[in-house]
């Protein structure tokens, strides 16, 4: 329901974007960034409208976005929680971060609750490594971070709407 | 637009006004405030400290205090941090509350907030930057400016030389000289492979076409690693410089940076910086009313580590999935849509201004025969000061980890470093006092990498190290050549085996085989060096793997499946924590009795381990 009301209000905005952009081939990832950054994820709609702007088949668009790990084709969840798996982080043991998110989400990372409320995502590096291990909930970075404190923050986040 | 001669002016009136932040004895009344808003400090609430300065200096309607935004200083670890110049005061982990109590002691009154100075390794307190043992053995030049100048203010990077070099290179400098003068330095590619950067534009120079680009290289994928972030974050212009440059000494009019969409601050800062040098015509025609005209656009990554490398970074700025080119032909006849171009990794471009305007003689003076000035490294792991770090070539990894990282938290072992990344291999407690540049490390089986260096202390299991890396690169393997789209995903399937127990003897003959395979004929520089991890720590640490295999031990108790939780009978005092904690009730035993796990019904989630008051549960 709320994915198809992206997808009709997104053909005026995704034209916006596309009309920044000069019909060049080479403009196909900075017109997906846009994109991806707007909805968090790349709606089939949007790709269509970017294959008959910038000239380039579906099957070709596709492939780069499933190439890139930035795009995504699923929405992500209301709080998208990253936990950082760069070297700094692991060898100070974010892989217990994340063995616990999936444990308590119940889904694997990628993936969203089905009640579209959280997803999570495994990343490497946010650049915080002074902090590690980090996770961050959308924008919110967390630092030197233990199981313990992922809890507490989930628990917050549980509670909200 | 700004003529040369107003460029001279605004260089000497804003060296003058900004003496302070370099000089300590500086003969003025006013005081800076100096806030890192750099990744690491941005993430822990910077942006709040300089608002609240900010606020409360208009409260209380004091003059002559200015509240700057800067780039990294290095020591993450005690971020945020906030320094007051000229006097050079460094307070360490400041929150936004605190700002009161900095301006009303040290601002008003003149004292010093002794409970946020830093604190050195050895627990002295430290009043000053310069007094901290991380800056003793460091040389900064390729992070010059960081930590000094306002990276949004293009009038502060003019004040400290900044487009001085590239004046000079216009108007008194032909291209051959300028190539022949960074020929001269012995600069080489920062960003791994160490490609002498003066050869690099020699072959671009000769190249045939009618038009040629500059790129730069800023898609810093290798995971621990933040050089490149920090100078883009604190010094965007000296990158911007250095590219005109080189525009100018292999004739090309159009360069692109091509950069991670995961650093939304370096993207940021490098916007403003280029719409600043347009306003002042230091990007665009006639640049200081010479023949020469250069413009940069940035191009933003999306989360791939293969574009790293050149080619495939040439094919994602065309639009295209990244997927690295069969060289040769090399980028400087090939390039970007056919065309000749040259790419640099941003460490490398921003030594160039100081090897113009010092010398070349003054850069070759720096570091050891083959590898000449600096390096900056990206420090973090088990260290205790994780922070940006620039050194001389030649410097020992004990010095960098040791005097400078002040050793390993927590009284543990220093175990191995890594560096190089996912390319790079760990380097042993015996080779500590090798002098660190290209060769050096690549004969002890690592290689220098762009930058990153992950200290492990002696609780890290070495085969999970290598099963991590593997992880990494069979995520990140583009897919075109097959050695590395199915030779590391084989790798990694007995890497696994070994952590999970399941290993057979005949599973280290075909890692090694497979590690041999891979490393001649994967295609591109990546696919050849996704051993690397491998094939080094089966060269120092050979008897872990073996104890994987055959006991299917783990001595650090890190592979879960591996681990052997008992209880120490002489130790235990039969409290009952760890039975209360035990989420499975693995655990028996009567109170003031010695109690037991149950190994098959432990899940060795380590619980136990980290309640047990008397330190009688080890895994």
């Amino acid at each position: 329901m709320e994915k198809n009301c992206v997808e009709e209000k997104g053909t005026k905005e995704v034209k916006e974007i596309l009309e920044k952009y000069k019909k060049d081939k080479s403009n196909l990832i900075q017109i997906l960034n846009e994109i991806q950054e707007k909805y968090g994820y790349i709606p089939k709609q949007a790709q269509i409208e970017v294959s008959e702007y910038l000239s380039i088949p579906m099957a070709e668009i596709y492939g780069v976005i499933t190439f890139y790990s930035r795009f995504t084709l699923e929405p992500k969840g209301k709080y998208n929680i990253s936990v950082c798996l760069g070297t700094a982080c692991f060898v100070k043991g974010s892989q217990a971060l994340l063995d616990r998110l999936k444990e308590r989400l119940k889904i694997e990372e990628g993936q969203t609750t089905a009640d579209g409320k959280f997803s999570i995502d495994a990343t490497r590096c946010v650049g915080a490594c002074g902090l590690a291990p980090v996770f961050t909930v959308n924008d919110e970075v967390y630092g030197k971070a233990t199981v313990k404190k992922l809890d507490e923050v989930l628990d917050k986040y549980m509670n909200q709407d | 637009m700004k003529t040369l001669e107003e460029i001279h002016q605004i260089r000497e009136q804003k060296r003058k006004e900004l003496d302070l932040r370099v000089n300590i004895k500086a003969d003025t009344r006013e005081k800076h405030i100096l806030v890192c808003r750099g990744t690491g400090c941005t993430s822990s609430k910077s942006p709040e400290i300089i608002n609240n300065f900010r606020r409360i200096l208009k409260e209380k309607d004091i003059q002559n205090v200015r509240v700057i935004q800067t780039g990294c200083f290095g020591l993450c670890a005690k971020g945020p941090i906030v320094i007051i110049r000229p006097e050079d005061t460094f307070y360490a982990m400041v929150k936004p509350e605190d700002c009161e109590e900095i301006i009303e002691k040290h601002i008003q009154q003149g004292e010093l907030v002794e409970r946020l100075l830093c604190k050195d390794i050895d627990n002295t307190v430290v009043n000053r930057l310069d007094e901290l043992n991380f800056y003793k053995k460091q040389k900064r030049i390729a992070l010059k400016n960081c930590g000094i100048i306002d990276p949004e203010q293009i009038d502060e990077y003019i004040a400290f030389d900044g487009y001085k070099a590239l004046e000079q290179v216009l108007t008194s400098m032909t291209p051959d000289e300028v190539i022949e003068e960074v020929s001269k330095s012995g600069l080489r590619g920062r960003g791994g492979a160490g490609f002498p950067t003066g050869k690099k534009w020699l072959f671009t120079r000769q190249a045939e076409g009618d038009q040629k680009y500059v790129v730069c290289n800023a898609d810093e994928g290798d995971p621990g690693a933040f050089m490149d972030r920090s100078i883009l974050e604190g010094d965007p212009h000296s990158v911007l410089e250095a590219m005109e440059i080189a525009g100018y000494s292999v004739g090309a009019n159009k360069g692109y940076i091509y950069v991670r969409a995961e650093y939304p601050i370096a993207v940021q800062r490098l916007q403003v910086a280029i719409n600043q040098a347009r306003d002042y015509g230091l990007l665009g025609q006639n640049i200081f009313g010479t023949d020469f005209s250069f413009d940069v656009e940035i191009r933003l990554g999306a989360g791939a580590f293969v574009c790293g490398e050149e080619t495939a970074l040439l094919e994602s700025i065309e639009g295209r999935r990244g997927q690295p080119r069969v060289k040769p032909p090399y980028p400087a006849n090939v390039g970007l849509w056919g065309k000749p171009t040259l790419i640099n990794n941003v460490e490398t471009y921003a030594n160039i201004t100081r090897i113009i305007l010092n010398g070349a003689d003054w850069y070759a003076s720096i570091g050891t025969e083959k590898s000449k000035g600096t390096k900056v490294f990206a420090l973090g792991g088990n260290v205790n000061n994780i922070g940006l770090v620039e050194v001389p070539m030649g410097t020992t990894l004990r010095e960098i980890v040791f005097d400078i990282g002040g050793g390993i938290p927590n009284g543990r072992e220093f175990k191995a470093a890594q560096t190089g990344g996912p390319s790079g291999g760990c380097i042993p407690k015996e080779h500590l006092d090798t002098p660190i540049d290209y060769e050096s490390l690549s004969n002890i089986g690592s290689m220098m990498g762009s930058g990153g260096l992950i200290v492990m202390d002696d609780s890290k299991c070495m085969v999970n190290i290598a099963r991590f890396y593997l992880d990494f690169t069979v995520s990140e393997s583009c897919g075109k050549c097959t050695p590395c789209r199915i030779g590391t995903k084989r790798m990694l399937e007995i890497l696994d085996r070994m952590c999970e127990g399941k290993a057979e003897e005949d599973d280290l003959y075909k890692l090694e085989k497979l590690a041999s395979n891979i490393k001649k004929s994967a295609i591109c520089g990546l696919g050849q060096t996704a051993p690397n991890p491998v094939i080094s720590t089966l060269k120092y640490f050979r008897e872990e793997y073996e104890e994987h295999i055959k006991y299917k031990k783990c001595r650090s108790g890190q592979c879960k499946a591996l681990a052997n939780i008992e209880i120490d009978p002489s130790k235990c005092k039969g409290c009952g924590i760890c039975k209360r904690n035990c989420p499975v009730n693995a655990i028996t035993g009567e109170p003031r009795q010695v109690h037991k796990i149950d190994p098959d019904i432990c899940i060795k989630c380590g619980t136990c381990v980290d309640k047990c008051p008397f330190k009688a549960i080890k895994k």
